[in-house]
């Protein structure tokens, strides 16, 4: 369903990410697992269209994103990193904006409004200004935004930063969901215990690069055992592949 | 007590001067604004000194007549033009000039006769700008001089002086001989939109402060456009299959339509509480509303496009705020600046905006009055829109 190959992009002397691909099938969660400015988000970024790769392309069923207004950009759904939501307007109006960009408009546009909120468990509070809202609900609306269209290929850049255990689980719980219906999720985050719990595959990206795309027990099977005989931790996996060395 | 105080102090500094741009902004602004209109208005000599525009309409032809009007053309303070009189109160109420003088038939001779005895003055016609009354009081005494040299020439000098001279001493001796006297009258009439019709100056301010605040009103949304970047909310507008056009067009349109508001809300209450009318057309005065709307947006716009932080921007649309807008004559009128300066503030949306509204209350002006300025403020809304496309960050990293 999504195909990325030989992505490369360059800020200045920075080369952000370099030669990356991989695939998202059909009812498949794809980790992608990287330190901070392992070039997860420009990856990302060049997926949904926001930027331009110098090389590669990305094919949504096999075919490339001609324009900005070419259809098949409403099969991809996006939830950033940050909080991309208006504080001032309430929960119904933010998701009734962000719907109305894809020309979905009257009572195809509250049906859509009123199923996102109760994935997210945000139905009750459609009314309230989401300047009133937690942090968790704000992340589970902001997820609800990039579910609006009914996307195939969901693009999760790092989507429970700050977010209490309870709202985790909660979107957890609405990840999987999604993945039972047949959509094809692309996750990137650094904490382990997400990808572990959630992915099918785990990419690992460092300094641009993939370093490793492979299943859970894939990645285990890379490095040696634990003390004690079972399998190593994802996070010493994670360490073994992109080093120690702190990045800033 | 104290070293929390201090640090707290310490903080602040170092986070202002941290900024860069804000610091420039902070110091450099006020003293470049100040340095600026502080050289205006010092009266340096370098600099041209801004003659008034007045019409003379000389409809004696005596020897009197044209001498005060040569006298006048030579004069520093004038700059003379001589158009019929129909011609002189139209630009008058076009604001094209400020002041216009209509010397009667027989001007002269009655001046002659004036200079020696009270009876018989003959009246001079002024029509003034009532937006520009400043320059009357110039005009009428540069012109009193003219007058006063030009009949005292004749009188003491000329042919008709010597019969004018014979026949006073006449009168003298029946001992109602007056002296030298000022030998005219003056009528002023402020030219408005109708006869009946008062100068209100509230349309003037009205039309400066709604057009600054409109324009403050357009930069702060595209400063929120640079908010909603920093907020990641232009990663989902990109995302989304909706064309640049259709996302610059869309800001462009909200904020014209806000504008607009702007502009109308602040005339309304002008109509209501001071009575200000629209003498002209109205088809004209929305016209130049709405351009001057589409213009304010497109800058605001244009804003968002070349600024790179919402901070950095912030201070750089103070400074260019208050310069269009009192290069545009909304605070001080332009006929205050020096020449060049007029001439260069053709280039300010702002006056073309200012002069536009003006033309269409208080001077009730036809649609006609309204189609330059329209015109001028839809190229610069054209200016500002296609530089603001060219240039929007549209890649979101």
């Amino acid at each position: 369903m999504l195909t990325v190959s030989h992505l490369r992009k360059t800020f200045g002397p920075l080369v952000a990410v370099d030669d990356v691909s991989f695939s998202v099938g059909r009812g498949e969660l794809v980790g992608v697992l990287g330190p901070n400015g392992a070039g997860k988000t420009t990856t990302v970024s060049m997926i949904a269209g926001l930027i331009t790769p110098e090389r590669g392309e990305v094919l949504i069923d096999g075919r490339r994103l001609a324009s900005d207004t070419d259809p098949a950009k409403r099969k991809i759904g996006l939830v950033p990193q940050d909080l991309a939501l208006y504080d001032e307007l309430s929960a119904r109006e933010n998701l009734r904006f962000f719907g109305s960009l894809y020309n979905i408009s009257g009572v195809a546009l509250d049906h859509a409004i009123v199923q996102a909120a109760e994935l997210v468990g945000l139905a009750d509070r459609l009314r309230d200004r989401v300047k009133t809202f937690s942090g968790g609900m704000k992340r589970r609306l902001n997820l609800a935004a990039g579910l609006l269209h009914d996307p195939d290929i969901l693009l999760l850049d790092e989507p429970t930063v700050g977010v209490d255990p309870q709202s985790r689980n909660a979107i957890f719980d609405n990840l999987e969901t999604l993945k039972a219906r047949g959509k094809a999720l692309l996750y990137t985050t650094h904490y382990m215990e997400e990808a572990e719990r959630l992915a099918d595959r785990i990419v690992v990206i460092d300094h641009g690069k993939v370093v490793a795309d492979d299943t859970l027990a894939g990645l285990h099977a890379c490095v040696p055992a634990a003390v004690g005989g079972g399998p190593a931790s994802l996070e010493s996996v994670f360490l073994t592949l992109t080093g120690r060395s702190l990045r800033d | 007590m104290l070293t929390p105080l201090v640090a707290m102090v310490r903080k602040d500094l170092q986070l202002f001067f941290s900024d860069r741009r804000a610091v420039i902004m902070a110091f450099a602004v006020p003293i470049a604004i100040a340095s600026f209109f502080g050289s205006l208005f010092s009266g340096n000599n370098t600099t041209a000194r801004a003659r008034v525009d007045v019409a003379i309409v000389d409809q004696d032809q005596s020897t009197i007549s044209k001498s005060v009007v040569s006298g006048a053309q030579g004069d520093d303070n004038l700059r003379v033009s001589t158009p019929s009189a129909d011609e002189a109160r139209d630009a008058v109420r076009r604001g094209r000039i400020g002041v216009a003088v209509i010397i009667p038939r027989d001007f002269g001779e009655a001046a002659g006769h004036a200079f020696f005895s009270r009876a018989g003055k003959p009246q001079l016609d002024v029509l003034f700008d009532p937006s520009r009354s400043m320059e009357v009081g110039l005009v009428r005494g540069v012109m009193t001089q003219h007058v006063m040299e030009s009949v005292s020439r004749e009188m003491f000098n000329g042919r008709t002086g010597e019969k004018v001279v014979d026949e006073t001493l006449g009168s003298l001796g029946a001992g109602n001989g007056p002296g030298i006297t000022l030998p005219y009258t003056v009528q002023e009439e402020a030219v408005t939109s109708g006869d009946n019709v008062q100068y209100n100056g509230h349309a003037h301010s009205f039309a400066g402060m709604g057009i600054q605040f409109l324009l403050f009103a357009t930069t702060n949304l595209g400063i929120e456009m640079l908010l909603e970047r920093q907020r990641g909310l232009w990663k989902r507008l990109r995302s989304a299959p909706v064309s640049r056009l259709a996302l610059l067009g869309g800001k462009t349109l909200s904020a014209t339509l806000i504008a607009l508001m702007t502009l109308l809300v602040s005339f309304g209450f002008a109509m209501i509480v001071f009575h200000v009318r629209i003498q002209g057309s109205i088809i004209g005065f929305a016209s130049i509303a709405i351009a001057c709307s589409l213009m304010a947006a497109t800058y605001g716009v244009l804003v968002a496009a070349l600024g790179k932080t919402p901070a950095s921007a912030r201070g750089v649309i103070i400074l260019t705020n208050l310069m269009m807008v009192m290069l545009g004559g909304a605070w001080v009128p332009t006929f205050a600046f020096p020449a060049w300066l007029q001439r260069a503030t053709v280039v300010v949306p702002v006056r073309w905006a200012v002069d536009g509204l003006d033309s269409m209350t208080w001077r009730g002006l036809g649609v006609g009055g309204a189609v330059v300025p329209t015109l001028v403020l839809l190229g610069f809304a054209v200016i500002f829109g296609t530089v603001a496309f060219a240039r929007f960050r549209w890649e979101e990293a």
